[in-house]
């Protein structure tokens, strides 16, 4: 097993007689993307401060980058590095001041700091920009300047709270590319999103979190497997086949409207050659097959309970 | 590093941080030179007859020597505001949780906050103080030794009521707040010894006058510069300081790390 860059058991939090984190237990490898996914209100930017040693916790036995966030949190935070949910640029000055800060409380050289400002200024698109004052940055421009900030000083652990909250399409795509990048430069990344498909896209590991519990934790895959719903659609034209594939496929909900065939199932190759083989041999050719697997919308709703969704239509994925 | 040069070495970083907003933003410490230029100009063109006959004095001009180094402190008082409210600003940014996720010196936001006030402070006595050499002020008894502790006097001070300043900043919801909970420090010259002498208030109102920080540091310049009796009021005007600046210190910073919660 390697490292872990964050490890966390028994973590717990409250205010006053409300409990918001109430014993997670965490385990990040170094060099992966960890995403806490939950809806608002489930703990994840306290999970984030009290990791960023930003608050303290009330209980649980916590280390980050190997350091006791306890005893030892000016060593956490000589590793790490934070972009919160908030900006957290100073928007008097201009983002290359901004930057050149940075290099100085990480005691850069002034050669040293202007190198490595300019360096990531031209990485984010922010050299134009760079003489303006952040306030008139766009909100994009300013999350692209926070985490160029939060880049400055090498930091090996990333926490990164809900970095695309906020962002249109194109910069959340943006965003999802850096984080990538930094992943491939052995960064560990600690995420948390509301957005499911950002989770999907980034996470070697997800843990979601509901009323301060993690609910599930795995890969997405593995949180898929987790809830019932997958199922093989069998779409036809001609009303003579479907009937005749309603009749050999006893087990399939019909839909006689559209002429679907749903065959519930986990969509697994052996369970595809069986149900081809069964097609093949009572001559019956569809015309469209498609293989849903539940999506993480689904597993995210099964897991917090579904009444708080919000109008989602669970989407098909064709394998 | 050291504690200490991590310390030095945050804290002036902080400081061109702070440096850099004023430089970029002189509006607000200007707007506070104001207040006191304005009544410097009032109570000399306007009341400078009168007050100096009630004192009987031989005229405007002795009045300029007498309001002056109430003036100087009262600008110490009005820039401070500015501390008070760049704070409550600053605290409620993002950028100040960045900070403290960041291995630095834990108070050197506060300390750059208060050197740089400190600064903004002295040079608007000295603005303050070339607008008072020209409508006539003059300081000629002064010697160099009296000139230093003038100085070392308005420094002491600044930092006094930048700490207290600061602490008022950390405790306000916001920068409006925070500049309404700063507005004694610019209200307490006024009824101190700065415009009249103690003796010429109503009885009821003396000790209001007399035991407040502002008195004793305006007769000691005033003795330092104009070389009236100084008397007690230079011991009570170091202790009034240091007194304050301890208070703001400590309630400033725990301020600070009460929002680690």
């Amino acid at each position: 097993m390697t490292n872990l860059a964050i490890a966390a058991h028994g973590l717990r939090k409250s205010y006053g007689d409300k409990t918001v984190l109430d014993g997670v237990d965490l385990a990040v490898p170094e060099g992966t993307v960890f995403s806490l996914l939950g809806p608002n209100g489930a703990g994840k930017t306290t999970a984030v401060k009290i990791l960023s040693t930003l608050i303290g916790a009330d209980a649980g036995d916590l280390r980050v980058a190997g350091h006791d966030l306890a005893t030892a949190p000016q060593a956490v935070r000589a590793a790490i590095g934070v972009t919160g949910q908030f900006s957290a640029v100073d928007g008097l000055i201009t983002g290359e001041e901004n930057m050149l800060l940075m290099a100085d409380l990480h005691h850069l050289s002034r050669r040293e700091g202007r190198r490595v400002a300019a360096g990531l200024l031209e990485r984010f698109g922010l050299t134009e920009a760079a003489k303006k004052p952040a306030s008139t940055y766009s909100g994009g421009m300013k999350r692209r300047l926070d985490i160029a900030m939060t880049l400055v000083g090498d930091p090996r652990i990333i926490f990164l709270d809900e970095p695309t909250t906020g962002l249109d399409p194109r910069s959340r795509h943006n965003m999802w590319q850096i984080i990538r990048e930094l992943v491939t430069g052995g960064v560990t990344v600690f995420l948390t999103t509301q957005y499911l498909e950002e989770a999907d896209e980034l996470a070697d590991r997800i843990a979601v979190l509901n009323d301060g519990k993690i609910a599930a934790e795995g890969t997405a895959e593995e949180l898929k497997r987790l809830v019932p719903g997958g199922h093989v659609r069998l779409r036809f034209t001609d009303p003579a086949a479907y009937r005749s594939a309603a009749s050999a496929l006893r087990e399939a909900a019909r839909d006689d409207e559209s002429l679907t065939l749903r065959i519930p199932g986990d969509g697994s190759q052996r369970e595809l050659r069986s149900l081809l083989a069964r097609l093949d041999s009572a001559g019956i050719e569809a015309d469209e097959l498609t293989v849903h697997t539940p999506d993480l919308d689904d597993v995210f709703f099964a897991l917090t309970g579904s009444d708080t969704a919000p109008d989602h239509q669970p989407k098909e994925t064709v394998r | 590093m050291s504690s200490l040069s991590l310390a030095v070495r945050d804290s002036s970083t902080m400081l061109r941080r702070n440096l850099l907003h004023a430089r970029r933003y002189p509006s607000l410490t200007l707007n506070l030179l104001l207040t006191p230029v304005m009544l410097l100009l009032l109570f000399v063109y306007v009341f400078g007859d009168v007050m100096s006959a009630g004192m009987g004095g031989a005229g405007r001009s002795q009045y300029v020597a007498y309001v002056v180094p109430g003036i100087l402190l009262m600008t110490i008082g009005s820039t401070v505001i500015g501390a008070a409210v760049s704070v409550a600003t600053d605290m409620s940014e993002g950028i100040i949780a960045r900070f403290r996720t960041m291995a630095i010196h834990r108070s050197s936001v506060l300390i750059g906050h208060v050197i740089g006030s400190v600064l903004q402070s002295i040079a608007g006595v000295v603005l303050v103080g070339a607008v008072a050499v020209a409508i006539g002020f003059r300081s000629t008894d002064a010697t160099v030794l009296e000139w230093l502790a003038a100085f070392g006097l308005l420094v002491l001070f600044a930092l006094a009521l930048t700490w207290i300043a600061v602490g008022m900043g950390m405790a306000s919801p916001n920068a409006e707040a925070a500049s309404n909970s700063a507005m004694p420090l610019i209200l307490l010259p006024l009824i101190s010894s700065a415009f009249t002498p103690i003796d010429a208030m109503p009885g009821w109102f003396q000790p209001i006058a007399q035991y407040q920080p502002f008195t004793p540091a305006i007769e000691t310049l005033r003795g330092l510069l104009l070389g009236s009796g100084i008397g007690n009021n230079g011991w009570l005007a170091v202790a009034w300081s240091v007194g304050l600046a301890a208070l703001g210190y400590f309630w400033s910073t725990s301020k600070f790390r009460d929002d680690q919660k």
